[in-house]
């Protein structure tokens, strides 16, 4: 079997995978190679044509192929080796790559680093147990915003979304725009996870109406969807009988949240956070397997593309650091020190961070799980508390982020932990 | 040559095809005019009617399965426990008891020669509380007048050994070493390539609507037209006791007992590894537990009688009754990694027992109803009985070029890394995956397409591949077995359907109606 | 004197916008907890724009439809117009990020350009 030798290989083509392999050249690493499942780089962006993205990383708006464009361009210019229509089979600890597409067959790659940037997928119908039956038509928002943005096919004509999540509001837009009927959208939760621009721009411009604390609890149409039953949901976000609405229609989609695909990483050891569903890594980006890295929606999901590509600019970098320097890369007499999420901010990306080997400032981004009105974003070094900033709202949806200093932590000499929390005003 | 009062239209007919320069097809072309006669009409492509056709294709008569769904494998064979019973729960001296051991007993040489996943993992009866024990004796003495062999009641530590994460409650088990796991599409689907390899010819998407009584043949009346044979097999599961009461005057009666299943991820394999059943006893019947051929979890069912034949759907009741009591055998089922629920029809008769055989007062008409657990475990056995019922009737002789072997599709996971690239070399469909999750290629899709009996829908690759039976349920890969099928068979990407019927998943090109 | 609600779309704050207009003139805006309410508001109820984005038939290349967006704002009342011109526009490929795909679409003096490189 064919076996090659890269310094960094970085498993996915999409946004993070291509800012990680541009910044690792960029730092001064000459061997690298992406490896890409799907026949084109770019990843989800390629489908997601809406406008948006791009406001931090180039000050413009640009639509989800321009913005890839951008990196696919910089990758080309970069003279980056990627392969297409590769899948990765397994990664070994000793971080042996077995990989397979039609041209080279099966074949193997020794890389010294290795970034993990596969992104994640939606929820599925099943893990979300919706009763009723299993007909044709009911649809992943990203499947269908697949077949409508690239294939050009209407996966339906009259449409009920569950979850309002951004993929699902932008898909409502979508198929208003082809010539669809979006009846209802409809959100377990008692407020939305997507943007309020995307409620505004994408349901209210078209009248389409969002019902919070609503499911679905009955899927009609034994071979093709023929009505949905949506009811309103309690706190225990149990449907309350009687409040049942049965929607005529010939299409479901579930924008339902976002899964890490970490089967990869799993499978090569990474140790994962049962909160986020990815790796556990420090402020390197590196996960507990030495030389690994992960960058990107494989790590956590993210609201914004700009801050993947920010984050897998730092990915590549520490790679390629990696590479330079061996096990060495980041000498450190300190201790990594554990940044605990509690009261209501749910994880931290990095996990830990270690005073001495970080740079002089370092975002940590977390989300919360629930809406905060008029709250306080705290950090506490051990029992003191260094950062406590307003805010006048924090929700689920959108990503937040701190701060943190060097200097700051130099006066924490014995520091075993920083907590990130939301104290209520 | 032909004589027949249809003279006029076998001119207009040959005129026709000879028009087009050679008359290739005799049987089709007999069909059109009403000529055909078949030995053997089964009604039913489930495994019933699959292991039947395949029986009785080692004879030489003329077999024809009618399916109203446009596969094999679509209703209660595709939808139920996966199991292979040991056979220690039915009553003792009943047909029932005597195929499920029959069945079991057959299932592993049957693998091999058909090419289907199967596996004896052993199975577990668990009994939660001290005083159940003299039950779970009566069901070991019961299992022994059936002839299961190996069968034994152990303690809690054998238990324990045997299954980690069995509840802190249990207190023993029945442990039958023949219970196992089987793949059931894969069986259903190879017991019906076997038979149409062996000469059985197989029409879907035709639905029986009754039938008419000749001298020496019956008239099967479907929505394709009306076929003539002398044999009827009624393996029709939900329906079967139907087409039973439109021969018979001695009813049966057939209630579709809905079972909810939830399907876990295949990172739960290994949380069990036998199949576990409780013990039924005051405190409920409970569900089972078990892992599948393919390193899923399954837990189910649930056991509710309704009216619809075709009532599938599941509900929140029966999924919320399946989460509550999965956890009774068990401790820690990660439940948070259900990937799909789904419900199953089984074919309840009356009188819980299944009835095959020569209908009385209707010679030639051939039940094989009443067909419930474990009718899976069954099949084979169930498909000798039909098969032999009909030869003792016929007289027909053994084929002597019956080919009792079949080749299943390639899966290239069990290949080593070495066959796997030659492979790919020879055949560059085997290094594309299309399904992500299951790690399904091309290559499989396209063999799943081509072979005898293809798959035409997404389902039907699906239950071929496991293409789309992952965790993310068939949403990545979905677009791309779409172009693969349209491609193969050579249709419009929107011909393509979730499984036959109006099952489309394309309904339109974009704008086409603004 | 008219009255407006809306909700601003500036942060994840979602403030309930009210907007009294005289005529065409906007004489207040209320409900904003900052500048960038203000400015949303008025130009949202004066002159609401929006980029809108579809995809088009490609053919002879990689992928069977390119995706598009028309170059600039266009008032938000002539997005289906835009939507009924772009119905069977089809294109060679192959296409590049910027080609123009119709120009002056729907009248509206903007061009549908190419949002994506098939080859």
């Amino acid at each position: 079997m064919l076996r090659q030798v890269y310094d960094i290989v970085i498993v996915g083509g999409g946004p993070a995978g291509l800012a990680a392999a541009v910044s690792a050249k960029r730092n001064g690493i000459e061997s690298i190679l992406v490896l890409e499942r799907d026949k084109e780089l770019g990843g989800i962006l390629n489908q997601c044509i809406h406008n948006g993205f791009g406001l931090h990383t180039f000050k413009e708006e640009l639509t989800g192929p321009e913005y890839a464009g951008r990196f696919i361009e910089q990758l080309e210019d970069e003279k980056i080796e990627y392969k297409l229509n590769t899948m990765v089979m397994d990664i070994s600890d000793e971080k042996v790559i077995t990989a397979m597409n039609r041209e080279d067959g099966m074949f193997e790659i020794e890389a010294k680093a290795v970034i993990l940037a596969m992104g994640c997928r939606e929820r599925a119908r099943g893990a979300l147990n919706i009763p009723g039956y299993r007909p044709a038509g009911i649809y992943s928002a990203g499947t269908a915003q697949r077949l409508v943005n690239m294939e050009g096919y209407m996966p339906g004509r009259e449409v009920v979304i569950l979850g309002s999540g951004d993929i699902g509001l932008i898909m409502a837009r979508r198929m208003t725009l082809e010539g669809a009927k979006v009846k209802v959208v409809a959100e377990l939760l008692p407020y939305s996870g997507g943007l309020k621009r995307n409620i505004v721009q994408c349901l209210d411009d078209f009248g389409i109406p969002l019902k919070l604390s609503h499911t679905v609890v009955d899927i009609d149409g034994k071979e093709r969807v023929e009505g949905i039953t949506i009811a309103e949901v309690d706190e225990n976000r149990k449907p309350i009988p009687g409040t049942e609405e049965h929607y005529t229609c010939d299409t479901l989609l579930l924008s339902c949240g976002l899964i890490p695909e970490n089967e990869i990483s799993r499978s090569l050891g990474v140790e994962m956070s049962p909160i986020t569903s990815g790796p556990l890594v420090n402020e390197c980006l590196e996960t507990n397997v030495e030389g690994v890295f992960a960058c990107g929606n494989v790590l956590h999901v993210h609201d914004l593309v700009d801050f993947v590509s920010e984050e897998a600019k730092a990915a590549g970098k520490h790679a390629a650091e990696y590479v330079k320097n061996g096990a060495k890369h980041q000498p450190s007499t300190a201790k990594d020190i554990p940044i605990v999420a509690t009261d209501g901010a749910r994880y931290t990306v990095p996990r830990t961070i270690n005073p001495e080997r970080m740079d002089e400032k370092h975002t940590v981004r977390f989300r919360v799980g629930d809406v905060y009105k008029n709250c306080y974003v705290s950090v506490y070094f051990g029992d003191k508390r260094v950062i406590h900033r307003k805010r006048p709202v924090v929700a689920p949806g959108e990503m937040e982020e701190v701060v943190l200093k060097k200097e700051e932590l130099a006066a924490f000499p014995d520091l075993s932990q920083i907590t990130v929390k939301i104290e209520e005003a | 040559m032909i004589t027949s009062p249809k003279r006029d239209v076998i001119i207009v007919f040959l005129s026709q095809e000879m028009q087009g320069g050679i008359l290739l097809d005799i049987s089709s072309f007999l069909e059109r005019i009403g000529e055909h006669m078949y030995d053997v009409i089964i009604i039913g492509a489930g495994v019933s009617g699959a292991a039947s056709a395949r029986e009785l294709s080692r004879y030489k008569l003329n077999v024809c399965v009618v399916e109203k769904e446009e596969d094999v494998c679509c209703g209660t064979s595709k939808a139920n426990s996966a199991i292979a019973h040991a056979g220690f729960d039915a009553e003792s001296g009943s047909l029932m008891a005597k195929l499920n051991v029959e069945g079991n007993q057959m299932m592993a040489e049957l693998s091999k020669e058909l090419d289907f996943p199967f596996k004896q993992n052993g199975s577990l009866v668990v009994c939660l509380h001290e005083e159940e024990m003299p039950n779970l004796e009566k069901l070991y003495e019961r299992g022994i007048e059936n002839g299961v062999k190996d069968l034994r009641i152990i303690n809690r530590k054998e238990l324990v050994e045997l299954e980690p994460n069995i509840s802190d409650e249990a207190v023993a088990a029945l442990y039958a070493p023949t219970g196992g796991i089987v793949c059931p599409f894969g069986m259903n689907i190879a017991f019906a390539e076997n038979a149409a390899q062996n000469g059985v010819e197989f029409k879907f998407d035709t639905e029986v609507s009754g039938f008419e009584k000749k001298e020496d043949t019956w008239i099967v009346k479907t929505n394709q037209g009306d076929f003539e044979t002398r044999y009827v097999v009624n393996a029709a599961g939900v329906y079967a006791d139907q087409f039973h009461n439109m021969v018979s005057d001695k009813k049966l009666h057939i209630t579709p007992r809905r079972g909810d299943y939830c399907l876990l991820d295949r990172t739960t394999e290994g949380f069990v590894t036998h199949t576990i059943f409780q013990l039924p006893s005051k405190y409920g019947k409970g569900v089972l537990v078990t892992p599948t051929v393919h390193g899923n979890t399954l837990v189910g069912p649930t056991a509710i009688d309704i009216e619809n034949r075709e009532g599938t759907n599941t509900t929140q009741e029966g999924i919320d009754e399946l989460i509550s009591k999965a956890g009774t055998t068990v401790k820690g089922l990660p439940i948070r990694q259900v990937i799909t629920s789904f419900a199953g029809l089984r074919a309840h008769e009356d009188g819980h027992e299944f009835y095959i055989g020569e209908v009385e007062g209707a010679k030639g008409f051939i039940d094989c109803a009443g067909i419930e657990s474990p009718g899976l475990t069954s099949a084979p056995a169930i498909g000798k009985m039909v098969a032999e019922i009909v030869r003792d009737l016929t007289n027909a002789e053994e084929k002597p070029d019956f080919v009792g072997v079949r080749k299943g599709i390639l899966d290239p996971k069990t290949l080593s890394n070495e066959e796997r690239a030659a492979l790919i070399k020879e055949n560059p469909a085997y290094g594309n995956i299309i399904c992500r999750c299951e790690m399904v290629t091309e290559g499989e899709i396209i063999d799943a397409i081509n072979r005898p009996l293809g798959a035409k829908s997404l389902d039907g690759v699906k239950r071929r591949t496991r293409a789309g039976m992952g965790r993310c349920q068939a949403g990545f890969c979905s677009p791309r077995t779409i172009e693969i099928l349209a491609r193969e068979r050579g249709v419009d990407p929107s011909e393509i359907t979730k499984s036959g019927g109006n099952s489309k998943i394309i309904v339109g090109i974009n704008k086409d109606r603004i | 004197m008219e009255t407006r609600e809306l909700i601003c779309i500036g942060c994840p704050m979602g403030c309930p916008l009210k907007v009294e207009m005289n005529g065409e003139e906007v004489s207040s805006v209320s409900g904003n907890t900052c500048k960038r309410g203000d400015d949303y508001a008025r130009k949202e109820v004066t002159n609401p724009t929006r980029i809108v984005t579809s995809s088009v038939i490609v053919e002879g290349g990689s992928l069977a439809a390119v995706s598009v967006k028309t170059k600039e704002d266009i008032p938000k009342g002539k997005i289906f117009e835009i939507m009924k011109a772009l119905k069977g526009v089809k294109v060679q490929a192959p296409v590049h990020i910027g080609d123009v795909i119709v120009s002056n679409v729907a009248d509206t003096g903007v061009d549908i350009i190419a949002t994506k490189n098939i080859f």
